[in-house]
């Protein structure tokens, strides 16, 4: 058993290809029947965002699983065909494919590295495959593991602190003028929608004063509406800007709205109090003479994309330490991965029963000193009668279930019920529905019969459930 | 025993106003907690040593210029663990230590162990001292703040968005301080005046003689009663007003200088 992803990026499709595997939400539940009833393949997974489409799977044989997906890829979309794809693709199995999606779900693999969205992205995938019952005991799992991975990112690294995008870059340098923007009041000189989204970004962090002044007044009450503020006349702008402490301006104009003479007056009225303007239109609508104005900042567009650019960089050098904390859970996940084999399991039970069994016999054989020596081994062979017995269907179940879907599920729950070793952490019974939810009774079945008296011969042909 | 502990706060302010100048050049936070526990540490034995000169010569002999530099030292250091532990404003710190190092070796160097008998009417010198020095103290702390506002505004005027700019607070925050730092110390520096004049009456009988540096003083007492007027009434704030509280700074420096070269070591 494999789990693997086989998928494309904008760091490897261009948009031509990526809009056309996009798969709408509307279509998820089909596309993912439609995966999971390839032969083998168990479980399957589909995240389709603006920027990647990715499948993940367990599936049986490596490469016939690689060859299904692909094909399955291309059949998202007429046009495409396989030899089409090939180049576009990426494909990781085992530890590469979970660390891939540990990155991705780390926003490690965005565009704009750090960016919250993909979390979200990847958590409403993993619900729709838990609803059609398309995700098992694997990739539940691992999708969880994924999700609290991102969440120690983001939370033990500034990978996400700074701005990342021209509006929010508006909001950090608010604050290195402001240091509290309660009580400042923000004016709004046109409407255009980088401005409208700094200017929601300001309220998010504050700002409750909200004038808003557009050619169209109309179009500014309904703004005002929207944003709880009030629409004031265009021709007044240039009286509003004494009263104001960011000045937002996106127009169509093709001249300067705000001259430095504007901004002295309105300075004066202010007694110097600072006032941060922010330029968002092309062309300019702030004359960048207002600059060495005192207590005046001006900040165009061009200001704004070298602020961001600079916090990527920044988002980089935190990537690196993330790109660390991927590693060290791909390698814990792992270690539970390598537990769900068959092989090690069965040699772990009858470990644990022979032990069981040699302690008590030990036991009650110190208390027995009188008995013969064909007493003693008839007392020995009971005990290995009741013990071969209690674990027999175990281990019949365990592998004859070794290729199913639900084999992993079974070996999970073997391991549990027989206290073979502790699981990995986070891991909670329960939570995923589907295989998970059969594997107790299935297992219980299995113990209910016994037919057989001996213990299961040691060498096995069977294959261990690889999973690597 | 108090000279082996003002060795010691020396060495430890010396050590953080080294690490403090080093958090300012690096990204990383963790420098400020091992500058700040330094600080700590000077503070605490800069506490024993201020105390210890006292039990040794206290009320025996005339306030010095050595302890009234070490005063303003350990009460700017005061000041700045009220402002870190409220606020959190590490950077305040790699400003602040500096200049309480600066002061500190300053004193150092006036520092002299002769006990000069004392009337009781100087007892009123030790109370204009104090109250000079506390005044002192808010017009230091107000030119801080005025030199992070203009390094601060610089940068964000020139769009150079560096280390610095990340560390140093906003710059309405930074004004706040200027003028807080002004509102507390002027009317201590006045008071410190008053009582000056006052021991001047009983030394010499006249409540002033205008020498230089009473004429200093009082120069540097109407330059900030014009600072905090004009910030209430004509907006001398934000830039302006920094520029304002270094120049008043540099005044108060001037007088104390003055005051030195006149006394050699003794304040009048």
């Amino acid at each position: 058993m494999h789990i693997i992803v086989v998928g494309l990026s904008h760091k490897t499709a261009p948009v031509e290809i990526r809009e056309k595997l996009a798969v709408p939400e509307s279509r998820l539940r089909e596309a993912l029947s439609r995966l999971c009833a390839y032969p083998g393949v168990r479980e399957g997974l589909l995240l389709s965002t603006c920027n990647r489409v990715e499948v993940y799977a367990v599936v049986e044989e490596l490469e016939s699983g690689y060859g299904r997906v692909q094909e399955f890829l291309a059949d998202t979309h007429l046009s495409l065909s396989s030899e089409h794809l090939t180049p576009h693709l990426y494909w990781h199995a085992g530890d590469r494919a979970i660390g891939h999606l540990f990155r991705v779900a780390s926003s490690l693999d965005s565009m704009i590295v750090g960016e919250s969205q993909i979390l979200g992205q990847i958590k409403d995938a993993f619900e729709v495959a838990l609803t059609h019952k398309a995700s098992g005991l694997l990739l539940n799992k691992v999708v969880k593991k994924a999700i609290s991975v991102a969440k120690r990112v983001r939370t033990e690294t500034k990978i996400a602190e700074t701005a990342v995008s021209v509006s929010y870059a508006a909001v950090e340098l608010a604050k290195k003028i402001f240091s509290n923007l309660t009580e400042k009041t923000v004016l709004l000189i046109g409407a255009g929608e980088m401005a409208k989204l700094a200017a929601r970004h300001l309220i998010a962090n504050g700002v409750r004063q909200v004038r808003i002044t557009t050619r169209n007044f109309q179009h500014g009450l309904e703004l005002a509406q929207r944003f709880n503020g009030t629409a004031v006349p265009f021709d007044d702008y240039k009286a509003e800007l004494a009263g104001a402490d960011i000045v937002l301006v996106s127009t169509g104009a093709s001249h300067y709205l705000i001259n430095a003479d504007d901004v002295q007056r309105a300075m004066r009225q202010r007694m110097n109090r600072p006032m941060f303007l922010i330029d968002i239109s092309v062309p300019r609508n702030i004359d960048p003479a207002v600059r060495p104005i005192d207590d005046a900042f001006l900040f165009d567009i061009d200001d704004l994309h070298m602020r961001v650019e600079q916090n990527r960089e920044d988002r980089l050098r935190e990537a690196a330490k993330a790109e660390q904390m991927v590693v060290e859970e791909v390698a814990v996940l792992g270690q539970w991965l390598q537990s769900l084999e068959v092989t090690p399991t069965i040699v772990a039970l009858r470990t644990r029963s022979e032990d069981i069994k040699r302690r008590e016999v030990d036991k009650i054989m110190a208390r027995l000193g009188h008995l013969s020596p064909e007493d003693r081994a008839a007392v020995e062979a009971m005990a290995s009668a009741i013990i071969n017995k209690m674990v027999h269907g175990t281990m019949v179940t365990l592998k004859a279930e070794a290729t199913s879907a639900s084999g992993a599920a079974y070996v999970d729950a073997a391991r549990r019920f027989f206290n073979l070793e502790a699981t990995p952490d986070g891991y909670t019974a329960g939570h995923a529905e589907g295989s998970e939810g059969q594997e107790g009774s299935a297992a219980s079945n299995g113990t209910g019969r016994l037919p057989d008296t001996s213990l299961v011969p040691q060498t096995t042909k069977e294959q261990g459930r690889r999973v690597s | 025993m108090s000279s082996v502990f003002f060795m010691l706060t020396m060495a430890l302010y010396f050590v953080s106003t080294v690490c403090y100048l080093a958090y300012l050049l690096r990204r990383a936070e963790t420098l400020s907690k091992v500058s700040l526990g330094i600080t700590a540490m000077g503070f605490a034995t800069h506490t024993v040593a201020l105390v210890a000169r006292m039990a040794d010569t206290g009320q025996t002999q005339l306030p010095t210029f050595h302890e009234a530099l070490s005063f303003f030292s350990w009460m700017l250091i005061l000041v700045f663990l009220a402002v870190e532990f409220r606020r959190q404003l590490h950077v305040l710190g790699s400003f602040i230590v500096p200049l309480a190092l600066i002061s500190l070796v300053t004193a150092a160097a006036f520092r002299s162990d002769e006990a000069s008998s004392l009337q009781p009417v100087f007892k009123t010198l030790w109370v204009h001292v104090t109250l000079s020095m506390l005044g002192t103290v808010g017009f230091a702390v107000a030119f801080v703040a005025g030199v992070m506002y203009l390094i601060q505004d610089g940068l964000l005027k020139s769009k150079r968005f560096n280390v610095l700019y990340a560390k140093l607070p906003a710059l309405d925050y930074l004004d706040h301080l200027n003028q807080q730092s002004i509102v507390m110390g002027f009317p201590l520096l006045t008071l410190g005046i008053i009582s000056g004049a006052f021991s001047a009456e009983i030394v010499r009988g006249t409540y002033v003689n205008w020498n230089p540096e009473q004429t200093w003083a009082m120069v540097t007492w109407g330059f900030y009663f014009a600072v905090l007027v004009g910030r209430l009434t004509i907006g001398w704030r934000a830039k302006r007003a920094a520029y304002l509280t270094i120049i008043g700074f540099a005044g108060v420096i001037l007088t104390l200088i003055g005051v030195v070269l006149k006394s050699h070591g003794s304040v009048s």
